[in-house]
């Protein structure tokens, strides 16, 4: 909300010494953030004066219509100046800088030679003084004197503050309401424009427009004055349309301008009707016989039946609240008005305005909840300004409906001090309560029944209450004290493996990133995901169009941001991001809405909690390089599939779990280079170097690698007992088998692992020759054997060797190479 | 060779004369071999004593004895000299430039997100605090109405969701770390003191300053007797663990539907008054949707947007460096170790 300096003086006795950041900070005292002010004519000096045109003629041979005009400045001989617009004729009132002036932006008014005559000054666009943003002509006046300080007369010298409005401060959208928080933080007297309003003057008749709530859910209450001989000619003044512009709003007509600067003013949304486009009465209720309308703006809008309509006894005449429509527009052949101020639902006002995208200052104030009492005011001082301004003879006025009575507050005034933990005296919080527009009723010490103000409907509960003391006391008489936290709890198990997995992948030359959960069909199709990882959530409002899908894995993500890598010069790229994918989408449920006015069933929260779906935590990563670069010490090393799979198999392990790799083929991998990682049969990360049509695809270079861990799958162990560390010797013996290639290492390993008996402590394949021929592999392994209690024999450890051989010739066709 | 006297002394002057002139170990090492190894004259000698009578026996015994003694000690001093020299020798040949690039493991890095959340963390872990955490995707009864805005409530199109579809799924990217407030008041009862950091969405466009994915942490109090008293005391310490001890917070009175009464926190920091995030009272509404009855228990919460904090406390500039994973980033960072 905008409100002008000089606005805000006429209700609050500001000092006339008080400085613009006293004024900001009273006003975020009291909770109102100043998000802007500006101060307006600072740059502007004068002399600006009105002239009144005396003769035009134009300069001919130009490309573009000029003119020389001569021009009355209360100066007794006729100035004369250039002026490239041609909105005005003679006898007009316009706004002149005469030389000496120094216009916004460091423009130096002179006299000066151009087209052929001398320019003696300059007449005024709304741009050119910076009183708006208008440059397609110069302004014309409707009032002023020749020769008048156009900068008084224009009210341009003011500061405008830009006070940002929380949603439950709805009166606060007014000068009135402003003023008032002002003056509250300033403890300086406030008078309530609201008060020099006198409606009951207006009494109710059948003489004008007469008007029912035919839905009572949809406003509490309304009334409608009828005012005929307008004259739609006459012009707002220009203290009103100084004000509305200050405001940020812009002048349209007198009719318009008067509800416009009422609502800026008290708060309450206006509309005025042409009355002669009425039949009959005026209606509140549902749009429940139309399905269509056309809004002021020449928008055929589809209505739902909840819309909330003003109709007359035929159609629909406004959408409530929100925006008027074409066929009852006053225009400037209107003489008749029907003035409409109504206390509407803020809910059904919200609804209106969102569904139909619609959001006007007068939706805006009603979904905040507009002073009901306003509705009687602030008509009938629109009534007064419309006879003052506009010539128009009052008819009469009809309401109906009524300010709801506030609910009291049962309120302990203690509760002040025990919520704040500040001691706060209870004259203090009767005095504040009061400030604020509540009246008490003292029960007892302990017991008040706090009715606040009819603008406070955001204020229902004692917690409501301690606010708007806490409020005013200031919230920084707050003294810290530090509570004592009693969860006595340390992380919990995937916490402590998401630490410790980040931090072994950033030791190791990862980086660390978090990637946007966006992801688009295309790289749903490049990457080749089938089944959970081909079904994604969609978002109905993605951030972008081109990626409207939640991802399922991690891998897009990060192989955009490593191409990204890449694409800024990186060589070598090593990422990693741990975060959660989205799955299961046939878990959508349709759940229907769930009360909180107390704790939802067990069952509910069942149902509420079941309706979200699993979103299990991964560790992924690409891999594009090396982690070993060449140097002067030698040869470097790229970073290739096995790699991939011993840093996803690490991971597993960092658990404490053991892993098994088994072959696998799952897109995006290289169907010939793809590891599965297994933890008790279940897989639970994929690993390996990436496909090369995806790489291609993607523009990624060839054998590029990857892997996954779903975290979430990888099992917690309970915390394990220590295993004895024997200090007898240790005996080794390696052995060398020749195998078919196709027989996986890993199996060879468990095979000879089995058969090598409890004493082997460990098995190491140390060498791999494929030069066989005949499609024969020879592998070689370190078996190392320890006792707890003795030193081996070698005749000993050669039997175990011998028994681990036979299980792997049983088991996998293992020949001992000579 | 008979054992005389004058042999004798020949062959140690001759052992002393190759003692000296021998130039390097080897040469010492052949030194040794021939003047005190068993085919030596001295050794040779030493054996023929056995053909002696026993008066020359011990006469020419002790001259001998006499002199492979000082051809020993010569031989020792001078190999001892040798090696000295061969040391010094070594040791300046395998001199190496120190200062050379070596072979390092590339430099990795948490990305500092994840280090200001660790830090955050124990912070409150040490303050009696736990860490809970919830899913993303999340309910909106508990993302909006569990937490005092309704269907339609202004409050609700403040915070530009991202819905999922079809919108009747009732799923939304969670708009703030709250909904686990929610969980764990739902799951729990009091008392409760509990961090909750995690990613959170909004309908933002990525700019400078903003961006739709973003990451908050939020902490709850629920037990007898809490008040606002303690939510400023509890947040001057948080100001001051993450900026630094001279950090001062205030309070300005603000609104939102889930607290009662509702504060903005601003820190002061490098000269200027900084916002930091929202924080109030939990509005007994909240409580009593999640089955928590206000008479007994009162509490706070507070939240604050980590990518602001993370710009602020290392002077980033720009939100992009944050969010695009540009590996420099957090390489820059390290893995947080002081």
């Amino acid at each position: 909300m905008k409100a002008p300096l000089s606005w805000l003086r006429e209700y609050v006795s500001l000092p006339q010494s008080i400085s613009t950041l006293e004024i900001e900070e009273a006003f975020v005292s009291v909770g109102f953030e100043v998000e802007g002010i500006e101060e307006r004519g600072k740059d502007l000096v004068g002399p600006l004066v009105v002239g009144k045109v005396v003769s035009i003629e134009q300069v001919l041979g130009q490309k573009k219509p000029i003119r020389y005009v001569g021009l009355d400045c209360g100066e007794g001989e006729t100035r004369f100046v250039i002026c490239g617009a041609s909105n005005f004729m003679v006898g007009d009132l316009v706004v002149v800088s005469l030389p000496g002036a120094v216009l916004p932006g460091n423009f130096a008014i002179a006299a000066r030679q151009t087209y052929g005559h001398i320019s003696n000054g300059m007449i005024c666009s709304l741009r050119e003084i910076a009183l708006g943003e208008d440059h397609a002509g110069i302004m014309v006046l409707s009032e002023g004197q020749p020769g008048e300080d156009a900068i008084a007369l224009l009210q341009i010298n003011d500061v405008i503050f830009d006070v940002a409005v929380n949603p439950d401060r709805g009166y606060a959208l007014s000068i009135r309401g402003l003023a008032r928080e002002l003056a509250t933080a300033l403890k300086l007297p406030y008078s309530d424009p609201a008060q020099s309003v006198s409606p009951e003057l207006l009494e109710s008749n059948a003489l004008g427009v007469q008007v029912t709530i035919d839905d009572p859910t949809a406003a509490s209450v309304i009334h409608i004055r009828t005012l005929e001989n307008f004259d739609s000619a006459a012009p707002s003044p220009i203290w009103m349309r100084s004000r509305i512009e200050k405001c940020g709003m812009r002048s349209i007509s007198l009719a318009v301008d008067v509800t416009n600067y009422v609502m800026l003013e008290l708060g309450q949304p206006l509309h005025a009707f042409d009355a002669e486009q009425i039949t009959g009465s005026l209606h509140i209720r549902r749009a429940i016989r139309e399905s269509e309308f056309t809004t002021l703006d020449n928008q055929l809008r589809k209505l739902a039946p909840t819309d909330v309509l003003v109709a007359d006894d035929l159609r629909a005449l406004a959408l409530a609240g929100t925006m008027g429509g074409l066929s009852s527009e006053v225009t400037s052949t209107t003489t008749k008005l029907a003035i409409e101020a109504a206390r509407f639902d803020p809910i059904s006002i919200a609804k209106n305005s969102r569904s139909h995208r619609l959001s006007s200052e007068a939706s805006r104030r009603f979904e905040r909840a507009v002073d009901p009492a306003l509705s009687a005011i602030a008509s009938a001082r629109a009534v007064s300004l419309l006879i003052e301004l506009g010539g128009a003879k009052y008819v009469g006025s009809a309401s109906a409906g009524s300010v709801p009575v506030g609910t009291p507050i049962a309120f302990d005034p203690h509760f002040v001090s025990r919520l704040l933990g500040v001691a706060v005296a209870v004259e203090t919080v009767a005095s504040h309560l009061e400030t604020v527009g509540c009246s008490i009723k003292v029960v007892s010490g302990s017991v008040w029944y706090v009715t606040p103000a009819t603008w406070r409907s955001d204020l229902l509960t004692p917690s409501d209450l301690v606010e708007e003391v806490g409020r005013l006391v200031g919230l920084n008489a707050i003294e810290g004290t530090l509570p004592i936290g009693r969860a006595a709890a340390t992380l919990s198990p995937m916490q402590y493996r998401k630490r410790g997995v980040a931090h072994h992948l950033a030791n190791r030359g990862f980086a660390e990133v978090y990637n946007y959960p966006f992801v688009s069909p295309e790289m749903v199709t490049t990457l080749g995901f089938t089944g959970a990882r081909a079904a994604s959530f969609k978002l109905a409002n993605p951030i972008s169009e081109q990626a409207p899908l939640l991802r399922t894995h991690l891998l897009p993500g990060l192989l955009d941001t490593a191409k990204r890598n890449l694409g800024r010069g990186a060589k070598d790229v090593a990422i990693f991001e741990i975060g959660s994918v989205f799955r299961d989408v046939s878990k959508l449920a349709h759940l229907s809405p769930v009360s909180t006015t107390s704790r939802p069933t067990a069952e509910t929260i069942a149902d509420i909690y079941a309706s979200v779906p699993p979103q299990p935590l991964f560790v992924a990563s690409v891999v594009v390089g090396s982690l070993d670069r060449s140097g002067w010490w030698g040869g470097g090393r790229s970073f290739d599939w096995s790699d991939a799979t011993q840093m996803a198999l690490d991971i597993v392990e960092l658990t404490g779990n053991t892993g098994v790799i088994v072959q696998s083929e799952l897109a995006p991998w290289h169907p010939g280079r793809c590891a599965e990682i297994q933890v008790g049969g279940k897989p639970v990360a994929h690993a390996g170097e990436l496909h090369p049509r995806t790489l291609e695809a993607l523009g990624l270079p060839p054998r590029t690698c990857a892997f996954a861990v779903n975290l979430s799958e990888v099992p917690v162990l309970s915390s394990k007992s220590a295993k004895p560390i024997f200090a007898m010797p240790a005996a080794t013996q390696d052995v060398s088998l020749i195998l078919e290639a196709s027989i996986p290492a890993a199996k060879v390993q468990a095979a000879l692992s089995s058969g090598a008996g409890p004493l082997l402590e460990s098995i190491v394949l140390f060498d791999r020759y494929e030069n066989l021929g005949d499609g024969k592999v020879s592998l070689a392994f370190t078996l190392t054997f320890r006792a707890a209690d003795r030193t081996l024999t070698s005749d000993e450890v050669s039997g175990y060797r011998e028994s681990a051989v036979q299980v792997a010739a049983r088991e996998c066709g293992a020949i001992v190479r000579a | 060779m008979d054992p005389s006297e004058d042999a004798i002394a020949f062959a140690r002057d001759d052992a002393l004369a190759a003692i000296s002139a021998a130039g390097s170990l080897d040469a010492i090492r052949e030194v040794k071999v021939a003047h005190v190894g068993d085919k030596s004259p001295i050794a040779r000698a030493n054996q023929q004593l056995g053909a002696l009578t026993p008066e020359q026996r011990a006469s020419f015994g002790k001259i001998i004895g006499q002199a492979k003694n000082s051809v020993v000690v010569a031989l020792e001093a001078r190999t001892r000299v040798l090696e000295v020299e061969r040391d010094a020798r070594v040791l300046i040949e395998e001199r190496v430039d120190l200062s050379i690039p070596a072979r390092r493991t590339p430099k990795g890095g948490l990305h500092p997100l994840t280090i200001l959340t660790n830090e955050i963390c124990d912070l409150f872990l040490g303050m009696g605090y736990r860490v809970a955490e919830g899913p993303e995707l999340e309910a909106e009864w508990l993302n909006f109405d569990a937490l005092n805005i309704p269907a339609d409530h202004p409050a609700r199109t403040m915070q530009d969701t991202l819905f999922i579809e079809p919108l009747d799924s009732h799923l939304v990217l969670r708009t703030h770390t709250s909904p686990v407030q929610v969980r764990t008041m739902l799951e729990e009862k009091p008392p409760i003191y509990v961090i909750c950091p995690g990613r959170t969405y909004r309908a933002d466009e990525l700019d400078a300053t903003h961006t739709p994915v973003f990451s908050q942490v939020e902490g709850l109090v629920i037990d007898k007797g809490i008040t606002m008293s303690d939510l400023k005391g509890t947040l001057d310490h948080f100001a001051r663990a993450i900026f630094g001890p001279e950090v001062k917070t205030r309070l300005r009175s603000s609104f939102f539907p889930f607290t009662e009464p509702s504060a903005e926190v601003d820190f002061y920091f490098n000269g200027r008054w900084i916002e930091w995030g929202g924080c109030g009272m939990v509005n007994p509404k909240v409580l009593v949707a999640c089955g928590i009855d206000p008479e007994i228990y009162s509490g706070f919460a507070f939240g604050m947007g980590l990518e602001r904090t993370l710009m602020v406390r290392h002077g980033i500039t720009d939100m992009h460096d944050i969010v695009e994973g540009d590996m420099r980033f957090s390489q820059s960072f390290g893995t947080g170790v002081k």
